[in-house]
């Protein structure tokens, strides 16, 4: 079992591979929209891409108001 | 006519193959001009159908197969109408969308959705009407029309409930939520799984596997297998349209035009 800090170090790699951001540049306390620069249909390719590393479903209705990754970690560590 | 090029979308016919690529800013929402060019192609079938084994629907735009229905453009076009003139408005745009997808339904070939990122609402069910959907692994589908007081209304839930289980349906449906490739290979909804950027490859190699057959026969197994719900169609369209007449789906696409947050629009 992953513990929350491994969860969000890995949301951080993935974030910052797949989305341009210079690895080392993102911080769990961040707002993921801003640091990104996601529109909404690419918030839904974040959540693809969650899913699919982590091998879980989180359904759009659980991450609705969250921006941080470290909240964003702890939605994904209740699906593991 | 063996290829076509318009303003939201293109096909072309190559050894039995018809590819319709969807290729519509900003991620191929269907309204009346995508329509009437999805008329143009279906129209085309009686030329195209003795020479074609197969057709492929995908699309060239990176955010993915389709968003769904225009609903800016639905908005701006019910809102300074009467009522009864709305409701009229979108009771001829359904029944020409049903037309259109009962045709791919009942296509004299077979018909793969070659799909990548979303494939909401109206996308999801143009790739419902196909007979095989290929998805790559970043693929999403969604019915979010309850988040607008709706349901889907180009013959999605008919469609769906005949393909998989009705609990998947009514969560999709209730919920409003989105499901990855993975969720929809696992219940039925996808056939095949293809990597990230592979599905119209992977569409293309099933095609030529399809080609192989007998065309009589091929036209016969699907006839035999896949049935469509014309009851049910009926009814959504009057359902849809029922439901459409409420203040409330006025006040809801409202805010939906008017959302420009990040995080995709779910009251």
């Amino acid at each position: 079992m992953r513990t929350i800090e491994q969860t969000t170090h890995e949301i951080l790699d993935l974030a910052s591979k797949h989305f341009n951001v210079p690895a080392g540049s993102l911080s769990p306390d961040d707002d993921f929209f801003k640091k990104l620069g996601i529109d909404s249909l690419q918030t839904l390719e974040l959540l693809s891409r969650i899913e699919n590393h982590f091998g879980i479903e989180l359904p759009d209705y659980e991450v609705q108001g969250v921006s941080d990754f470290k909240t964003l970690a702890s939605r994904i560590q209740s699906r593991l | 006519m063996k290829s076509f090029t318009g303003k939201t979308l293109r096909w072309e016919w190559r050894d039995a193959i018809v590819e319709l690529t969807l290729d519509h800013a900003p991620a191929n929402e269907i309204g009346t001009l995508m329509l009437a060019e999805l008329e143009k192609f279906v129209a085309a079938f009686g030329a195209l159908a003795p020479e074609t084994a197969v057709c492929i629907i995908s699309s060239a735009r990176k955010e993915g197969f389709s968003a769904g229905a225009d609903l800016r453009e639905l908005y701006h076009a019910a809102a300074p109408l009467l009522k009864e003139q709305g409701v009229a408005g979108v009771r001829d745009f359904l029944e020409r969308i049903h037309a259109v997808l009962n045709a791919i339904d009942a296509a004299p070939f077979a018909t793969i959705a070659a799909v990548h990122g979303v494939c909401f609402g109206g996308g999801f069910e143009l790739a419902l009407g196909c007979d095989i959907i290929v998805a790559d692994k970043m693929a999403r589908f969604a019915f979010p029309e309850l988040r607008l007081g709706l349901i889907p209304g180009f013959g999605g839930v008919p469609r769906l409930k005949r393909d998989v289980g009705n609990a998947f349906v009514r969560e999709l449906l209730l919920t409003g939520r989105s499901v990855n490739a993975s969720r929809a290979h696992a219940v039925g909804l996808v056939a095949q799984l293809a990597s990230e950027g592979e599905a119209l490859r992977v569409a293309r190699a099933t095609a030529a596997q399809i080609r192989k057959f007998d065309a009589v026969t091929r036209v016969a197994a699907k006839k035999f297998i896949k049935p469509i719900p014309h009851e049910e169609l009926r009814r959504e369209i009057g359902l849809f349209c029922e439901l459409f007449a409420r203040p409330a789906v006025m006040a809801a696409l409202k805010k939906f035009v008017e959302d420009s947050g990040p995080m995709p629009y779910l009251p």
